[in-house]
């Protein structure tokens, strides 16, 4: 029976194998060395906060992966032999496959800062970097300050989690205002908002020189590059972004970049392995994505078209409309299509933009200058159909649609008050148009005939 | 990796965010002053003034909790507020848990088995804390508290109390909000006063001089599984019109009212909306519902139970009213067989219908429906045989009725249902125990336009919805999959979807068309590998 084997048991790696299960009676056997079983990363900061129990993370059940034969090791994996089809790991003795999956996701970046090894100084990728957490950062006793490097998604989540156990945090964040390489600016203010809302103390447009150190070889301050300012602490959080985990295959004659080089098919150079997930670098960005998505979908998607490959039905990864989500703080955030920052956007590309006066809520809609077709939506605080917008996408509706229709996408909890009238106001007035709201439609929400 | 800390197994245990403000501890003992009150009258410390004493014991227990939820929430900006929940000992089986899940247990066998140890007289005046509350009682229906006025309100001071800290807590979230004054309104007005107003009618001429039976107009059967004994029966009948209004209403409320709300509106209707136990654990019980047991095993355990009390309600009821009616046609149409021959007809379609046309979606409910259906087919040809008089199959229908009615009705509904709120979670009755619920359940999964929808690919299997699920559905496992979330035990509280940090989960009232599809690749991913896998 041919032999499956998979590094990594993240959503990348284990959507292959129950997808390889669904499809095949291959023998499969996963290779993880952080936790015995899958847990949702996503869902780390929720345990330090109280909301959950480790367990609550695992998606499945214990007994799942015995029912289903996918064998499970607990080992870390240290080199891989491609011309025998050998595994070396940690403790526990040589592992043969057939088939290899790399799927070992990714590590927080550190560029050379000096004291970034100091005790204390830490980033937020894995189980272990949530226990060290709590060590370093139980409560406001020990820890008197935390200062947090680098403003993108785990940033935010690490100063929720520091501040919901009243620890002050001060957030250092490069870019003049809150992750505006990604967003347009005025949702990128209303996030700087919030935070300062959440009584942490943003810096923007502030960079670390150093972190220092006391007698004990413990975090003691960071000095700021531009003022030289020291700021007092005892835990740096290191956020600024991740970089594939791959350090263990550079002697494996597998081709490396910044992750492991695949193809469309997922396909490395050397014949039989693969890479999926955070860790799998393309050789060529497909559309307006990066060569590494190191977001929780895109390994699911991954895990989904190679399993496809593996039970011999050779299919390329041709990931549909982009869409993502995060949350900041209290503020949900979601996307479909791509809106680009001021800084990214592209000559065609035009904005429609509208903000509540009074509460955390906007959305900003992207469109062709010419042609008016709908390129995507950002929304903050209000929450929108995928299948609506996916559709929408597909359709190269115009925005003069998208606002005509605005109602049947719309996926706030029943009851919730609704702004579609007053952002398609908005859209009028600003584009002097006279484009009249439809009601909600379950036909043309559910595809009915 | 670190590889010093890489060994360690450290428990991911936190501290609480802060121990309590001043404000809060002020609060907690004005409750505790008022509830020490009780615990004195209890001990039968004579209070003068009971009107004063029984208002002072409220009103601090009452002000007390309300101060300590405002401290808890007014100075917080408007979201998700489970920040150290499962740090607290009280909200997560810890030692503050157990204790509070002893008393309770306690105070619920004191109130169920010895009334009297809390001052129930029958003959001569109350004393005590149900003696404490005489004078309110005979205000609102003009006769002597029992050990149940007491309960109705305290009940109903803590569905409002609660209520209260419900609203501030979710408070950025409209249907949290309307649906708990839903219940709110429904505690106070149908469970509480109408029907003690109701008392003040009997013996009146618009009655005919008959009296009603106490009736909570919202308690439908099988939930109050008294509803159709006799000697209730009897009361509706001896009533005048508006007794024989009200016993139709009993009828159609199951038969007709109940079907045509959960096919639109799905179960969550009356159980997060209007009934009395659902409010009790939405809101004096929310701080308990992460502790529901979500295993397959549970799950497994669950439909055996519950089922097991429908199949038990519904005989119950069908010997009592068997016993009672006659045997002549000439007398009165609804004869004991007649009516037998009722129940069973109506039960094959039921069953019929299921079989064969849902047929698809039961799966392996199936088998749980068909042995139910047996069993229940199966005592009503015996009821018919092998009855005598006053005798049910080998029974007394009266034994039935009474073990029924001391198993479920007391020990399942209220010492474990309420009393084990800090160990099993806040929707135990309704989850293991409550033949409605089964009932309503079985209709929301065939017979229903509710779904939780699910938003395409947006799902990042993080288990709040799991976690924070009272009824312990696996919320998760479906949202995962892209799978509409349609179970029988959704009771539609809204908090799997209030909790979802992505938006991934919507309440909602659809078509019947497509309403539940598996996926087994997500949106969001190529449109050619969707329409292969997902190809049906
Ligand atoms: C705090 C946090 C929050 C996030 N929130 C979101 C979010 O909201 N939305 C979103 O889209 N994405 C989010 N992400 C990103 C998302 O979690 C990742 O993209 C995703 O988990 C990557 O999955 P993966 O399967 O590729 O790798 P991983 O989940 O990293 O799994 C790889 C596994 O392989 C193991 N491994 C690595 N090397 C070896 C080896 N040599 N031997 C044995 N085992 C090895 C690792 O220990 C790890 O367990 C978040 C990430 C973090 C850290
Ligand atoms: S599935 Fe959601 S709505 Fe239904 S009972 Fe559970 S938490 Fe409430
Ligand atoms: S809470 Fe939302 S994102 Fe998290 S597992 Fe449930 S549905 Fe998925």
């Amino acid at each position: 029976m041919e032999h499956i084997v998979i590094i990594g048991n993240g959503i990348a790696g284990v959507t292959a194998a129950r997808h390889i299960r669904k499809l095949s009676d291959k023998k499969i056997t996963i290779v993880s060395a952080e936790s015995e079983y899958f847990f949702s990363r996503t869902a780390l900061m929720y345990v330090y906060m109280g909301h959950m129990k480790f367990e609550h993370t695992q998606p499945y059940e214990n007994h799942f992966w015995k029912k289903n034969r996918i064998d499970l090791i607990k080992g870390h994996v240290t080199k891989v032999n491609t011309r025998d089809k050998l595994l070396h790991i940690d403790g526990v003795p040589n592992l043969h496959y057939d088939k290899l999956i790399i799927a070992t996701g990714s590590k927080p970046n550190k560029f050379g800062w000096p004291g970034q090894d100091l005790d204390g100084v830490q980033g937020l990728y894995s189980k272990q970097d949530l226990e060290l957490l709590q060590q370093n950062a139980p409560n406001n006793n020990i820890c008197k300050r935390a200062v947090i490097i680098g403003g993108g998604l785990i940033g935010i989540e690490l100063a929720e989690m520091l501040r919901t156990r009243d620890i002050p945090v001060t957030f250092l964040v490069r870019e003049d205002s809150f992750w505006n390489s990604v967003l347009p600016s005025g949702e990128s203010e209303m996030i700087n908002e919030h935070i300062r809302e959440h009584h942490i103390d943003l810096r923007l447009g502030t960079s670390l020189k150093e972190i220092n150190s006391d007698v004990k070889g413990k975090v003691k301050s960071v000095t700021l590059a531009e003022t030289g300012e020291e700021i007092e602490c005892n835990l740096v959080g290191l956020t600024a972004g991740v970089t594939p985990n791959i350090d263990f295959l550079k002697d494996s004659g597998i081709e490396l970049g910044r992750g492991v080089k695949v193809n469309r098919f997922l396909e490395t150079n050397v014949e039989d392995v693969y890479a999926i997930g955070d860790c799998a670098e393309q050789r060529e960005a497909i559309g307006n994505r990066r060569p590494i998505e190191a977001v929780w979908y895109t390994g699911r998607m991954m895990g989904e078209t190679l399993a496809q490959t593996i039970c011999g039905h050779r299919m390329e990864y041709k990931p549909g409309h982009w869409f993502n989500s995060a949350k900041f703080l209290d503020i949900e955030y979601q996307t479909y299509g791509w809106v680009f920052s001021e800084r990214r956007k592209k000559e065609n590309e035009a904005h429609f933009h509208w903000r509540h006066t009074k509460e955390k809520l906007c959305i900003t809609i992207a469109f062709d200058k010419d042609s008016e077709t709908l390129l995507g939506i950002n929304t903050f605080g209000i929450r929108l159909r995928h299948e609506v917008f996916d559709r929408w996408l597909s359709e190269k509706t115009t925005i003069d649609f998208v606002m005509e229709h605005l109602r049947d996408a719309n996926f706030d909890p029943e009851f919730y008050k609704n702004f579609e009238s007053q952002i398609v106001s908005k859209y009028n007035s600003d584009f002097g148009k006279s484009i009249n709201l439809k009601k909600k439609n379950l036909k043309r929400i559910f595809q009915l005939s | 990796m670190n590889s010093q800390t890489y060994h360690k197994s450290m428990a991911l245990t936190g501290e609480p965010p802060k121990s309590l403000s001043i404000g809060q501890k002020l609060a907690v003992l004005l409750g505790l002053s008022g509830l020490g009150i009780l615990i004195l009258a209890a001990f039968n410390v004579n209070f003068p003034n009971k009107t004063l004493w029984m208002t002072l014991s409220l009103s601090a227990i009452s002000i007390g909790t309300i101060w300590f939820s405002w401290d808890a929430y007014s100075q917080k900006i408007p979201g998700i507020k489970n920040d150290g929940v499962w740090f607290k000992s009280i909200s997560s089986r810890g030692l503050w848990g157990w204790v509070l899940g002893l008393v309770l247990t306690g105070f619920y066998i004191v109130l169920y088995f010895y009334p009297e140890y809390i001052g129930l007289v029958s003959e001569g005046d109350n004393k005590g804390v149900i003696g404490l509350f005489d004078p309110l009682s005979k205000f609102l229906s003009g006769n002597p508290a029992s050990q149940w006025f007491v309960y109705g309100t305290l009940y109903t001071v803590a569905i409002l109390v609660f209520g209260i800290k419900f609203l501030w807590k979710f408070r950025h979230n409209r249907y949290e909000r309307l649906r708990t004054w839903s219940v709110m309104f429904f505690q106070l007005a149908f469970a509480f006063i109408i029907p003690e107003l109701m008392a003040r009618l009997n013996g009146d001429k618009i009655l005919d001089g008959g009296s009603l039976p106490y009736y909570d107009l919202k308690n439908i059967w099988p939930l109050n599984y008294y509803n159709f004994e006799g000697y209730r029966i009897k009361a509706f009948l001896s009533s005048g019109e508006i007794g024989f209004a009200l016993l139709i209403f009993g009828i159609l409320s199951i038969f007709v009212i109940t079907p045509i709300l959960t096919y639109k509106y799905g179960k969550r209707w009356y159980c997060s909306w209007v009934c009395g136990c659902g409010g009790l654990a939405e809101t004096a019980g929310d701080s308990f519902r992460q502790l529901s047991d979500k295993s397959t095993f549970a799950w497994k355990v669950e439909r055996w139970v519950v089922h097991s009390v429908v199949v038990f309600v519904t005989l119950m009821t069908t010997a009592v009213i068997y016993s009672y009616l006659g045997t002549d046609t000439s007398k009165y149409w609804l004869t004991k067989s007649t009516f037998l021959i009722g129940v069973a007809v109506l039960l094959t379609l039921v069953f019929g219908w299921a079989m064969i046309f849902k047929r698809d979606q039961l799966q392996k409910d199936a088998q749980y429906g068909a042995i139910g259906y047996f069993v229940i087919i199966i005592a009503l040809i015996g009821f018919h045989f092998f009855s005598g008089e006053g005798e049910v199959f080998l029974f007394k229908s009266g034994t039935l009725r009474k073990s029924y009615s001391f198993l479920i009705g007391s020990i399942f509904s209220g010492v474990i249902g309420t009393g084990f709120y800090p160990i099993f979670g806040s929707r135990v009755w309704c989850r293991f125990g409550c033949p409605m619920a089964a009932i309503l359940g079985f209709q929301q999964k065939l017979f229903s336009r509710f779904r939780i929808t699910t938003n395409g690919g947006q799902c990042i299997s993080c288990g709040n919805c799991s976690t924070y699920c009272e009824m312990g559905i696996d919320v998760r496992a479906y949202a995962q999959k892209g799978e509409n979330i349609v179970r029988a035990s959704c009771v539609g509280c809204g908090i799997c979807s209030a909790v979802c940090p992505r938006g991934v989960l919507k309440l909602e009232n659809g078509p019947l068309e497509g309403r539940i599809d598996s996926n087994q690749v997500l949106l969001g991913n190529d449109v050619d590998l969707l329409t292969l896998v997902n190809k049906k």
